[in-house]
């Protein structure tokens, strides 16, 4: 056990360096302007920001984007599933042509995405007149919301399981089955146990994008204040009219959400002990 | 398992449908009712005045409640929502053209909808002056001074933003009376788009851009905007400089008949747009920094409000011709701003 393992042949001067030039990107893109959202929120003090929080039209947009994440997350997630079930155990033709339509969400511009269904759903779409014959609005209110934000989140489940779908490989499941396992059997006792780490990760990344979206939802939103803007659209509108410790404030929050979830999941993997190899892309 | 999809499509399907059940607007019974106004950018402030003054009027003239959603961005795209089915009520643009084309491709109200309301539906007018830093450290007096080397121009894209338009056509309008001819004034304008770092897609961006963000030596604005970040936003830090020449602004209202008469909002609709010519509203507008139509008011404001030589968009052949000649896809925008910039 004498000489230098290979992976640490740098000097300690260049690995001090290394580690410094990385933890001072965290600082200056990560900390600071986090620093900064919460700073500007509390720049007029607690009474100012929490006034701001509790506005009628803040509080809407509150509501909305957890109705919209509450909506599309349960969605994706059984998407997400069935998806990357059906890619990693089954050989079937058009497959890679799956895989690349599940990634099409990520390639494709925000805004785009939103502009596709003004296209399907607005009043000059294909569906508008139709839609406005029989009385049922879906752009400028909440269900194009909702379909424009299952849209832009729905590869991050899908994308997490596969790899590690495929890796785990068709054993557990053909063994099941040979011991005479009903397909839904085989699903909830074996196939759902080796992935709920992968699931919950999937699902919190999806929960992240689905309340933060800003680009599809916003060519689908309409602005409506009170009525038809999240979250987001509600700090941008807050920004344009020179409220900055309200625009600050319901940004905090959304940064907050995004904190929390990312405290679920690091106690989740501390408390599990878990290390999600093979799920990494 | 391929059942999971259908399942989701179906539950997609009705969870959609089940939603848009509950979201409606309009007038539901007599106790009260809602209109939605679709405006432009920078009239948040005068509308949020504008709707407080006209509910209680209509609280004490028929006892009906009447309460407000606003959406604001740039006027291009506001009107593109609406003609999408965004269901507006009334619609308080930054220019006819935008309310042309909800009659022109969407059928949404009558072509001859400007005739409907005085002055060209135009309850108030502005025009287009220059915001600049105190003390006015560039020197900056009329248009020939906005195309001196290193001097920074703001205003945002004539292709999204109302406002843009006419500050496109106030630049016009200069180089054409300076130059004597629409070669020169070509010029002119091209040469003042080389001096733009920026092109925000609304009027209130750019005065984000210029207020906030401290950028360019001079901001091409909105009167009304203009004397709000003067007097409210940054007050100390900017002067205005009124050119020699401008445009008389005139944004119009017009009630969006289709919406209105499925809302059954028609008439708290038409009422509310009428508000805005008694002396009332006239006076609102003017404390928002509108220009009145009312003499009388606009006589109170006189301070307020410079004189100035002011063209008018029927100098351009109305907002049909000017649309086609400089904004549209192909026209003299695209011909000085894709040119200068890019190629």
């Amino acid at each position: 056990m004498s000489g230098s393992h290979p992976t640490t042949v740098e000097s300690p001067w260049a690995r001090r360096a290394l580690i410094g030039v990385g933890f001072l990107f965290l600082a200056l893109f990560l900390f600071l302007p986090l620093v900064m959202v919460f700073a500007g929120a509390l720049a007029k003090g607690w009474q100012v920001f929490f006034d701001a929080l509790v506005d009628p039209d803040a509080l809407a947009a509150i509501r909305l984007t957890l109705l919209v994440a509450g909506i599309s997350v349960p969605v994706n997630a059984v998407f997400g599933v069935a998806a990357a079930w059906a890619i990693a155990k089954f050989d079937f033709r058009g497959k890679s042509l799956l895989i690349s339509l599940i990634d099409l969400p990520f390639s494709v511009s925000p805004v785009v995405s939103g502009l596709v269904f003004v296209l399907l759903f607005g009043a000059q779409g294909w569906l508008g007149p139709w839609l406005t014959e029989h009385g049922v609005r879906i752009i400028f209110a909440v269900p194009g919301i909702v379909l424009a934000t299952v849209f832009v989140t729905f590869p991050f489940v899908a994308r997490e399981l596969i790899p590690l779908m495929a890796e785990q490989g068709r054993d557990d499941e053909e063994a099941a089955r040979s011991l005479a396992a009903t397909g839904w059997q085989t699903f909830w006792h074996v196939t759902l146990p080796n992935i709920r780490w992968g699931l919950l990760y999937g699902v919190l990344l999806c929960n992240a994008r689905a309340m933060g979206e800003f680009g599809a939802v916003s060519v689908v939103s309409g602005h409506i204040r009170g009525l038809t803007n999240t979250m987001p659209l509600h700090v941008e509108i807050l920004y344009n009219e020179y409220d900055f410790v309200g625009a600050f404030a319901v940004a905090s929050l959304l940064a907050s959400l995004a904190l929390v979830t990312l405290g679920v999941k690091t106690v989740l993997e501390w408390r599990f002990g878990i290390h999600r190899a093979g799920a990494a892309h | 398992m391929r059942a999971p999809f259908p399942a989701v499509m179906a539950a997609l399907m009705i969870g959609t449908i089940g939603l848009s059940a509950c979201s409606g607007g309009g007038s539901n019974g007599k106790g009260s009712v809602e209109l939605l106004n679709v405006s432009y950018d920078p009239t948040r402030e005068l509308y949020k005045d504008v709707n407080a003054a006209f509910a209680k009027r209509w609280k004490d003239k028929t006892g009906q409640t009447v309460s407000f959603r606003m959406s604001h961005g740039g006027s291009g795209k506001q009107s593109r929502s609406v003609i999408d089915g965004l269901s507006a009520d009334v619609v308080t643009l930054a220019l006819g053209y935008d309310i042309d084309a909800m009659a022109e491709r969407a059928k949404l109200l009558p072509a001859n909808w400007q005739s409907r309301l005085p002055d060209n539906s135009a309850p108030y007018t502005s025009t287009i002056v220059f915001l600049v830093r105190k003390g006015n450290p560039k020197g900056i007096r009329d248009w020939p001074d906005l195309v001196k080397p290193g001097v920074q121009v703001i205003t945002p894209s004539p292709k999204t933003s109302g406002g843009a338009r006419w500050n496109f056509l106030a630049a016009w309008a200069y180089g054409k009376k300076a130059g004597g001819s629409d070669a020169a004034a070509q010029k002119y304008v091209a040469n003042l788009y080389s001096h733009v770092p920026v092109l925000d897609s609304g009027a209130r961006g750019a005065t984000t851009t210029f207020v906030e963000r401290g950028l360019g030596d001079v901001l091409i604005a909105w009167e009304n905007e203009a004397l709000l970040s003067e007097k409210e936003l940054g007050a100390g830090k900017f002067d205005i400089v009124v050119p020699s020449i401008s445009v008389l602004a005139e944004p119009p209202v017009a009630v969006v008949d289709a919406n209105a008469k499925a809302h059954g909002t028609e008439r708290a609709a038409t009422e509310y747009l009428n508000f805005l010519y008694t002396p009332e509203g006239q006076e609102i507008v003017a404390r928002n920094f509108y220009r009145p139509r009312d003499q009388a008011v606009m006589a109170r404001h006189a301070a307020t409000f410079p004189k100035l030589d002011m063209v008018t968009i029927q100098d351009f052949g109305g907002w049909g011709a000017a649309q086609k000649r400089f904004f549209a896809d192909g026209g003299v925008f695209d011909a000085i701003y894709g040119g200068g910039k890019r190629r």
